[in-house]
């Protein structure tokens, strides 16, 4: 299957590695949706199990460029199979496409990376918070954000 | 007092402020107001081992506007803390609340952006129970403590 995917993709993929018996490619953001497409309908995974950020904001030994990464928990239930889809996201361009009408489920996945993290779904049809309530400034789980930071309550309409 | 010769055994003759408040602190109906964990304990402490109704307060009203007793039990976060509020506000005189549990007390360990430091930056409370949940006995205690400042409270 990963030769498969290297000979279609090509330089599209940064890196592959066998993680605890997991397959764990990174890719470049501009084949995300290629790439979804052929993992559901070709590879069959048809299930996806967690969608996620990750900030490396002041990561320790950190070799890449970088700030963010989004992170693809992708399962096949036909082949029992698990797979890691990871896709590095910069500072200044925090967005990447949404994978909504391929998967259900990255709705509200998706709308908490938002919220936590502050990276914008393009194509995503409902994106607004989803923890924090509407008038909350910021995204509490950017490495950047004060950690004794608090923000004023808003009474109800 | 002198009535209870001219009429015999069957009268009592108090002071109406000492009757209305035994009353009072005897038949509190509460509102349970659960958000976390500590549900579980107070789910215990209704249940017949402890048995809460031993001191009248067995009846929850699913209603603030026919609740005597708030119950704030568990964490209040930051996007809850306007609908407790509000629920305060609901409810009709008088009222007590009491914080159950040190998140709603303090925070406890939430020590971040999302979680209120104790329920009394946004109401007023009367009785605090400590513990991580609280056992049913520091919440048969808490409402002992509760009417006995009931009891004292001055009507005018």
């Amino acid at each position: 299957m990963i030769e498969n995917l290297k000979h279609i993709f090509g330089n599209k993929i940064i890196d592959y590695v066998k993680n605890y018996d997991i397959d764990t490619l990174v890719a470049k953001k501009e084949a995300l949706i290629q790439m979804i497409s052929f993992l559901k309908n070709e590879e069959k995974f048809d299930f996806l199990m967690d969608l996620f950020a990750i900030d490396y904001l002041g990561y320790p030994d950190k070799k890449f460029e970088h700030r963010y990464e989004i992170v693809y928990n992708l399962y096949s239930f036909e082949n029992n199979k698990r797979l890691i889809l990871k896709v590095p996201v910069t500072e200044e361009n925090p967005s990447v496409d949404s994978i909504v009408s391929f998967y259900s489920s990255a709705d509200w996945y998706e709308r908490e990376a938002y919220d936590m993290y502050g990276i914008v779904f393009n194509g995503h049809p409902n994106l607004k918070r989803i923890l924090m309530y509407e008038e909350f400034q910021g995204h509490p789980l950017r490495k950047d954000y004060p950690l004794k930071k608090r923000q004023p309550r808003i009474d109800l309409k | 007092m002198g009535l209870e010769k001219a009429f015999g055994e069957s009268w009592v003759t108090s002071k109406m402020e000492f009757a209305i408040n035994w009353a009072r602190k005897f038949s509190f109906f509460n509102y349970p107001f659960v958000t976390a964990c500590c549900g579980m304990e107070f789910m215990s402490t209704f249940a017949s081992t402890y048995d809460i109704a031993r001191f009248g307060a067995e009846f929850p009203r699913f209603s603030p506007r026919q609740a005597d007793v708030l119950f704030v039990v568990g964490t209040v976060n930051q996007k809850m803390a306007p609908v407790l509020k509000r629920v305060y506000e609901q409810m009709i005189e008088p009222k007590w609340v009491v914080s159950f549990g040190v998140c709603a007390t303090s925070g406890g360990f939430y020590d971040n952006y999302a979680v209120v430091d104790g329920i009394d930056k946004i109401i007023p409370v009367d009785v605090y129970i400590p513990g991580c949940p609280p056992r049913p006995q520091a919440v048969l205690d808490a409402l002992v403590k509760l009417q006995q400042k009931v009891q004292k409270e001055k009507l005018v």
